[in-house]
């Protein structure tokens, strides 16, 4: 897998791996009177997956906003390979190197599927660099995901929710990202287009290392293709542990994730 | 038959202009869901601009261009100083604002130059055109006028299409959200908007005021006009904004020709009223709008 000739000092991961770890501190975040998390703290290390579970209502998705710059949080520090990037905006977050799949949302459905992994192409360090290089990360794209080539003109709207989903996280792949964020990426979608996202995940992260943060009410199917879990409750870590041992903690499983 | 050839070929001409306001109020619409009252006042005031060139150099296009930078410069100016500030209140401020500068425009231009009507040149001949021995209604300056707006239009628009630059401010527009989370500078993209709109804006001035002399207040119909042409095209779509200032345009010249001059304002309100009434986001537009 190719990648740009880096200025800024190698920030993006390349072939040779090189997922940013990424520490979350003490983080207190909410909306005006609820206070969505309460004094978080969790690791990823690079190249890893970390899944995130828990309830409805958890702040799961409040953590990845945090972590992304959505959300501003009130207190605690976000660290990606042990710089500070607490309270910076998404826009600079994105060039930084993170990749945000948000619930639902990560296509834009009145552009096309090729204008919508062009915007993978946005983050890219160096105007100049971004046009001799984009054709060949589309070109990457489209062999990796058939199904996005056939498509490619046509509005994302158009797409089926497996489709849209292959082209958010595609979209997400093209910015060459340290660390990849994904709120709940098989939600709404048949569980056998499920299983092959999270096929997917697993490649993509032990082929390129990209450090994974994985959102899911799915706690089962995330949890076998994590190396990590972290169960949040009411916006409090309850338990963090290898994702093995916490498949095999029946007591936790049927407390928090429902299974 | 000729009298209908004539307002129709008028119509367009007018509708030109019209459209140019109605695009300008679109691209900052989309971008921001903001209604910029201060686009006439905007234009009325780099249309003073250029009189003040065209008067010290003698030259029209001098006077043209430097309109057109002006209108880019008041553009950029405007987002940064007064705009920008009022992102992330409540959206009547930034109504509010744009009212509020509209109102400093006139202030101004009536304090530089004075509230008399002035005469503004016309780039071309306005003596009306004829096929054979038929008058067309339209003079060489008409057909400038929309050659000048329909030319700015489509290179607005294969900007849009095939530029990144333009992917960015579609990708904005349409969900700013995802737009930061690719790492797109939307704060950015909203200047060039108003940039942008400042262009078109001074393009129309430059147009329409050989027809309407200048003075501070001499854009208030346009904008008006401009307006409902961009409610009838609906608010979100640069196309609509085209079509519907040529529909208006065309229905105000049957309307003046037909029912004589007194009735055009009257006409444009009441189609701004009828289409807010039975299709408020427009012709062309799909999603529900909001009224401001």
């Amino acid at each position: 897998m190719s990648s740009p000739a880096e200025a800024d000092g190698g920030q993006r991961a390349s072939a040779a791996g090189g997922g940013a770890a990424l520490a979350v501190e003490d983080l207190v975040a909410g909306y005006g009177e609820v206070l969505a998390l309460n004094h978080v703290t969790i690791e990823a290390s690079g190249a890893s997956i970390t899944a995130v579970l828990g309830a409805n209502g958890a702040g799961k998705t409040t953590l990845l906003r945090a972590i992304s710059g959505m959300v501003r949080p009130r207190s605690g520090r976000i660290l990606l390979d042990g710089v500070n990037r607490t309270g910076r905006s998404p826009e600079e977050l994105a060039r930084a190197g993170i990749a945000h799949v948000p619930e639902g949302q990560g296509v834009i459905p009145e552009l096309t599927v090729e204008e919508n992994l062009r915007l993978g192409t946005m983050a890219w360090p160096g105007s100049a660099r971004r046009r001799a290089d984009r054709g060949a990360a589309l070109a990457e794209a489209y062999e990796r995901f058939g199904v996005l080539a056939d498509r490619r003109r046509k509005l994302a709207g158009t797409l089926s929710g497996g489709e849209r989903q292959m082209l958010a996280i595609a979209r997400a792949l093209i910015a060459r990202p340290r660390l990849l964020l994904l709120d709940e990426p098989s939600l709404g979608l048949a569980p056998l287009i499920m299983a092959q996202v999270m096929d997917m995940v697993v490649r993509l992260s032990r082929e390129s290392g990209i450090t994974v943060v994985l959102v899911e009410q799915n706690a089962r199917a995330a949890l076998s293709i994590a190396d990590h879990g972290v169960v949040l409750n009411l916006g409090r870590v309850v338990a963090a542990a290898d994702a093995k041992d916490l498949a095999a903690d029946v007591a936790l499983r049927h407390h928090y994730l429902g299974f | 038959m000729v009298e209908f050839l004539q307002f129709t070929l008028s119509g367009i001409s007018f509708g030109m202009i019209y459209a140019a306001i109605a695009l300008s109020l679109v691209l900052i619409w989309r971008g921001t869901r903001l209604l910029n009252f201060a686009q006439g006042g905007m234009a009325m005031f780099t249309t003073y601009i250029a009189i003040e060139v065209i008067y010290h150099t003698g030259s029209y296009w001098a006077g043209f261009v430097v309109a057109l930078a002006a209108g880019i410069v008041l553009g950029t100016v405007a987002e940064l100083t007064v705009i920008k500030p009022a992102a992330g209140k409540p959206e009547l401020n930034a109504v509010i604002i744009t009212i509020g500068l509209l109102v400093l425009l006139e202030g101004l231009a009536g304090i530089f130059y004075g509230g008399q009507f002035r005469s503004f040149p016309a780039a071309f001949s306005v003596t009306g055109l004829r096929v054979g021995s038929t008058a067309l209604g339209v003079s060489r300056f008409d057909v400038f006028v929309a050659a000048a707006v329909l030319v700015t239009t489509l290179l607005l628009a294969a900007g849009f299409r095939y530029t990144s630059a333009g992917l960015r401010m579609r990708a904005a527009a349409f969900n700013a959200t995802v737009a930061r989370l690719n790492g797109i500078r939307v704060a950015r993209v909203i200047t060039v908007g108003w940039a942008l709109a400042g262009l078109l804006g001074a393009l129309a001035g430059i147009l329409v005021s050989p027809s309407t002399f200048l003075y501070p207040n001499s854009m208030d119909t346009i904008f008006v006009f401009g307006f409902t042409a961009a409610v009838i095209g609906g608010l979100d779509s640069p196309l609509g904004a085209v079509i519907g200032g040529l529909l208006l345009g065309v229905a105000l010249s049957y309307a003046s020709g037909y029912l004589g001059s007194q009735v055009t304002a009257l006409v444009a309100l009441g189609i701004l009223v009828v289409v807010l009434m039975i299709r408020p986001a427009g012709i062309f537009s799909g999603a529900q709008v909001r009224r401001v």
